[in-house]
């Protein structure tokens, strides 16, 4: 079992200390071409969370069986036959939300992420842990990815949730928000570059954020001793 | 054989048939899942497709089962194709009601755009659909349906309607409307639409020949 402490120490981790978006820059491929708008960014982050979690799960659960020098294989073979159990089975079950993600879940499998939190944390811990971890990882993906998606989404088209529609149906294009009403559009920033760029800007606020609290929690040091 | 080989190999057969073992459950998990979702998969992808027809082909137009009565032409320039293409021949009562073709325009902003194109008996075009393109997000993606109406213009029109010199975007003397700023895709469908209809009038009679009789789309080119 694990104590509350634990748990909130994984969430930690994977949410801030070591977020895959901005910290361990871990799978950018799909960060940077999902992002262009929140809806496709929130469903691509959840897809790959839910992968992380089953990944990690099987992966912990046969640590014990698998020799060290196979390792790699093996778990790129659970987590490629996982994914691909997910595709068809979104493709059967929930076909208007796969034709949206359709192209990126097989995507999920290159990941390197999700080989990374099977490999570093599940082969040598807990399944409940390792689910609780691939879980929070997952979580701190898809906000950056959110973020990301709205930042591009307001600059490139001034929209937030547009293409909401194909995931909930024609009855949910009300939920459009027009922040910006009669706004051209910013092309860059749905283009890759503006990808780039904006996960740049993210990366250099949350470095300038954690230097900012490093410099106060050394300058508080001091008057405390 | 010394002791130190004997225990390597142990080693590498006891990780061989651990793969192995994994693979073989990996294998048995997929072909499980893929024969509980296949019939469904299926279901669905037909659905789709017969939905697509029908945005190009009103449905009181025919009443046979297009899907069935889908052929394979060869390339032909007018389609704008560089490999065999499928068409679906729609009937009503056993006589031609129209037709659904397979069109490329190779002459979009960034390559080709793939295109279904639906015209009845009397060379009326009955509706058009982007089924695939990599026009620019935001500038040339509005011919998708799922951006923008302006697609839907073409219902109706004709080689007589308008005249062949006036299938043109209304920049270069044409009838047909196009947003500022991205003219090359939208003139590119417009002259993909317009060589559909030539290749319509050129295969007329052969689409219209009653059902079960040579097709000699089909067999021109081997």
């Amino acid at each position: 079992m694990m104590t509350m402490s634990e748990f909130r120490s994984l969430f930690h981790n994977g949410l801030i200390k070591q977020n895959t978006g901005l910290v361990q820059l871990l799978g950018l491929c799909p960060l940077l071409a999902i992002s262009n708008n929140i809806v496709n960014a929130l469903s691509l982050g959840l897809a790959t969370m839910l992968v992380m979690a089953a990944s990690s799960g099987a992966v912990s659960g046969v640590r014990h069986f698998v020799p060290n020098e196979i390792r790699i294989p093996v778990f790129v073979l659970i987590i490629a036959a996982l994914v691909t159990v997910i595709d068809l089975a979104m493709n059967a079950f929930v076909h208007p939300l796969y034709l949206v993600l359709g192209i990126f879940i097989p995507l999920i499998t290159t990941n390197c992420i999700v080989l990374a939190r099977a490999d570093a944390f599940a082969a040598k811990n807990h399944p409940l842990q390792s689910v609780v971890d691939a879980v929070a990882m997952g979580l701190g993906l898809t906000l950056v990815l959110v973020v990301l998606g709205a930042i591009r989404e307001l600059a490139g088209q001034g929209t937030l949730f547009s293409g909401i529609d194909l995931v909930f149906g024609e009855a949910a294009k009300s939920l459009v928000l027009h922040v910006l009403p009669n706004y051209h559009g910013f092309l860059l920033a749905i283009l890759p570059p503006g990808a780039f760029i904006a996960l740049g800007l993210l990366i250099a606020a949350n470095n300038w954020y954690k230097v900012r609290a490093d410099r106060r929690a050394r300058a508080a040091l001091p008057a405390a001793a | 054989m010394t002791p130190q080989a004997r225990l390597a190999l142990k080693n590498a057969l006891r990780t061989g048939v651990i793969l192995f073992v994994f693979a073989l459950i990996g294998t048995a998990m997929l072909a499980f899942t893929h024969d509980r979702t296949e019939p469904t998969i299926t279901r669905g992808q037909l659905a789709e497709k017969r939905a697509l027809l029908g945005q190009v082909l009103p449905a009181k137009l025919y009443d046979n089962d297009l899907l069935a009565a889908q052929q394979s032409v060869p390339p032909d320039d007018l389609l704008g194709t560089r490999q065999a293409s499928a068409l679906w021949l729609a009937r009503r009562g056993g006589e031609f009601s129209g037709v659904v073709l397979e069109a490329i325009a190779p002459d979009g902003y960034s390559g080709d755009i793939a295109m279904l194109i639906g015209i009845d008996a009397d060379g009326n075009v009955t509706g058009v659909r982007v089924t695939a393109h990599r026009e620019t997000p935001g500038l040339g993606d509005y011919i998708d349906r799922a951006k923008s109406a302006w697609i839907d213009q073409f219902a109706g029109k004709s080689l007589t309607n308008p005249e062949p010199k006036h299938w043109k975007v209304a920049k270069d003397g044409g009838v047909f409307d196009a947003r500022a700023g991205a003219t090359i895709t939208p003139r590119a469908v417009v002259k993909a639409v317009k060589d559909a209809l030539d290749y319509f009038a050129q295969h007329r009679a052969a689409f219209a020949a009653p059902a079960g009789e040579a097709q000699p789309t089909k067999e021109s080119n081997p």
